[in-house]
């Protein structure tokens, strides 16, 4: 029993991650209708600059947390302009071409920005100081340590963040209304190329808080760490149906949990097939994902 | 270009290396020791002169002073496409294959190194091509099917003893029914949907391979793979299996073909246009497409026999998702769809870095780059088929 709830624990702080990454997914895929795969770059872009500002900072004498929490917003704001950027140079022009067109496009990116950080950064992971968030709490076998804490903390804070700017702002409300239909959206005053660049920038953002995360979670970040938890998050966004906030959240903590149970009751070899296993799995059975809407047959 | 273009056009190159510039230096400039200017402005140097540079290049492109150079280009070029069109057909195969047959015979063991590599790579793409190219369905797990097709002839040489003729056909088989396997449940999706769940299918074989210690010995690899032999007399020079993956690359370019223009062919190209509309003329869109499925990942299942037989070792890390991002770009470079495209984007991805080798580390940032580029600036590739139409569904 206690193992169980350990893993329990483990899963919703794995969960977390996933679900602030798999936001990132379903918001461009819900407003463009494409799958961003230079996505898992900016969640490791920004574990990159955690690391990379932590340690400056902590270099000129500044208190750990303070350290943490610049760094953090600081990275979530370099992933933004990075973000834009990306969308800028190499999907905005391709909004009119085919799909392929742009899904190749992003490959590219991504691949390139993997590159990008390899050669500024090397090829060797790169070790986190993870003191900042050391010790925890112990009940018996089952132990909750600060870092958990943050993180799901931290996590659910970016999430109410992200429900008040989605529900309750201006822009908020310009991107469900494009998202719904881009046509209408622009007739009625939208400036859709905005709400594009806006939701590119906060889903980087907060994949940036989730390379923070793992980061201090495992102690070291790595150029390519982007590629697996991207793919995870993914399928993610698609377990919870594609387009919809709720779900990436729900398909997020599904994901995480999955992974770790599967790891620790099944084998820890194959925990990355699980994963990819829903995925096939719900595209096959329910390609809606769990609280989709009724989808057309393109996206399908 | 008016000035007010043209300004427009220097103010947008500005606020880009501008924004570059602030993306960048964190990366370069902050270090534990302090900060640090002067190595992101040298790069970031090299990168504004260039671009400068090819502002520059542009705007006197676009304001006809280099007419003088482009137009005699221009006007031999079609001289030459004149030419090529008059050219009985079989001269000009004539010419490449007989080139192809004499070139390991003039160079040496480094350009017969390359060659095959070539070789692998142009029937691994024509494989690729018949499913992402004829048949439209994007594929990102292609290499599973070369990693099927490798193992294959490593376990089968080594448990069963059997020689690399009788196990080529049989690595096409199990990789064709592997593809049947990938294939069934995903032909349902269709675009980019597809494209993850092949991408999870790639992920998943390339796990079992680096996971399954009884059978392949996992992330280790299986060493000592036997040589292929003819008559007993076994093919230990580098030359001799570049003329085995020749014939293997020359079958699999006849093959493409003839399939491209059979019946099948054409019901493949109808569904990659528009798959409602191909199904209500009787196409049998299921089957066919299981069909393409299955017919790409022979093509690499004999190539990943080969590659085994080459390199005498498999390991998982042969077929990570980075190698099908390789062949797809290799396709869409050249041309999706057109044979001699193919093979184009195969030397200039393959073929052409070996030039470069002094910035082997560039590599992939170049060719991330060039794929995105090549998508907005050229997205039908170097050679494009003549029979692509536009899918309708993506029309409106």
């Amino acid at each position: 029993m206690e193992f169980f709830i350990q893993q329990l624990i483990n899963g919703i702080t794995l969960g977390a991650v996933y679900a602030l990454i798999a936001l990132g997914y379903t918001m461009v895929y819900g407003i463009i209708q494409l799958i961003n795969f230079a996505h898992g770059e900016f969640f490791a872009a920004g574990g990159y600059m955690g690391v990379i500002l932590i340690s400056y900072l902590a270099a000129q004498g500044l208190h750990p947390y303070a350290c943490l929490g610049i760094s953090l917003v600081l990275s979530m704001g370099y992933c933004a302009l990075l973000a834009m950027a990306v969308e800028q140079l190499a999907y905005k022009p391709l909004r009119q071409a085919s799909r392929l067109a742009a899904l190749l496009s992003a490959l590219g990116m991504s691949i390139f920005l993997q590159n990008g950080l390899m050669l500024t950064q090397g090829v060797y992971d790169k070790p986190y100081p993870t003191e900042i968030t050391a010790g925890g709490f112990e009940w018996g076998l089952i132990s909750v340590s600060y870092m958990q804490i943050f993180i799901v903390g931290l996590t659910a804070v970016l999430l109410v963040a992200l429900n008040i700017l989605v529900f309750k702002t201006r822009i908020g409300r310009a991107m469900r209304a494009t998202s719904q239909d881009k046509v209408m959206a622009a007739l009625v005053g939208i400036n859709s190329n905005r709400v594009i660049a806006t939701t590119f920038a906060i889903g980087a953002a907060l994949a940036a808080a989730a390379g923070i995360m793992v980061g201090l979670y495992y102690g070291s970040v790595n150029y390519s760490m982007g590629f697996v938890p991207g793919i995870k998050a993914f399928a993610a966004a698609v377990l919870g149906g594609i387009g919809n906030i709720t779900g990436a959240l729900i398909g997020g903590l599904i994901i995480g949990m999955v992974e770790i149970f599967a790891a620790g009751y099944i084998s820890g070899e194959y925990k990355d097939v699980f994963a990819f296993v829903i995925l096939i799995g719900v595209l096959y059975f329910r390609p809606t994902g769990i609280m989709g809407e009724n989808v057309d047959d393109t996206r399908v | 270009m008016t000035t007010q273009e043209s300004k427009k056009l220097w103010m947008a190159c500005g606020v880009g290396l501008i924004w570059f510039l602030i993306l960048l230096w964190p990366l370069l400039g902050i270090q534990p020791e302090g900060l640090e200017f002067g190595k992101t402005f040298k790069v970031f140097g090299y990168i504004a002169v260039a671009a400068v540079f090819i502002m520059f290049f542009y705007q006197i492109k676009e304001a006809g002073h280099l007419d003088a150079v482009g137009d005699p280009i221009v006007s031999a070029k079609g001289r030459f496409q004149e030419l090529y069109e008059k050219t009985p057909r079989w001269i000009l195969l004539s010419i490449v294959l007989g080139f192809a047959i004499v070139f390991p015979l003039v160079t040496g063991r480094y350009a017969h190194d390359v060659s095959i590599s070539v070789l692998i790579y142009i029937c691994l793409g024509l494989g690729l091509n018949i499913v992402v190219g004829l048949a439209g369905l994007l594929d990102l797990g292609y290499i599973a099917f070369y990693g099927v097709g490798a193992y294959t002839y490593a376990l089968m040489s080594l448990h069963f003893g059997m020689s690399f003729w009788l196990c080529l056909p049989i690595a096409g088989v199990t990789a064709a029914v592997a593809g049947s396997i990938v294939g069934y449940p995903t032909l349902r999706m269709r675009g980019d949907y597809l494209a993850i769940v092949t991408l999870g299918f790639g992920e998943i074989v390339r796990l079992i391979f680096n996971n399954w210690m009884g059978l392949t010995n996992g992330p280790n690899g299986i060493l000592s793979i036997p040589r292929p032999d003819i008559f007993g007399f076994e093919l230990n020079k580098l030359w001799m299996l570049y003329y085995v993956i020749l014939v293997i690359a020359v079958i699999t370019i006849i093959a493409v073909y003839r399939l491209n223009f059979s019946r099948i062919g054409r019901a493949w190209e109808a569904i990659r246009e528009d798959e409602t509309a191909a199904e209500l003329m009787g196409v049998n869109t299921f089957l066919l497409k299981l069909l393409a499925y299955a017919m790409g990942a022979t093509f690499a299942g004999f190539a990943g026999a080969f590659f085994a037989a080459r390199m005498r070792f498999v390991g998982p890390e042969s077929f990570t998702f980075l190698e099908s991002a390789m062949v797809l770009a290799m396709v869409v470079l050249g041309g999706m769809g057109s044979i001699p495209g193919v093979i184009l984007g195969v030397l200039a991805l393959v073929a052409l870095p070996e030039l470069f080798r002094e910035f082997e580390l560039y590599r992939m940032l170049v060719f991330g780059g060039t794929m995105t580029l090549m998508m907005l600036i050229r997205p039908a590739g170097i050679w494009p088929a003549s029979r692509v139409g536009r899918r309708s569904e993506e029309a409106d």
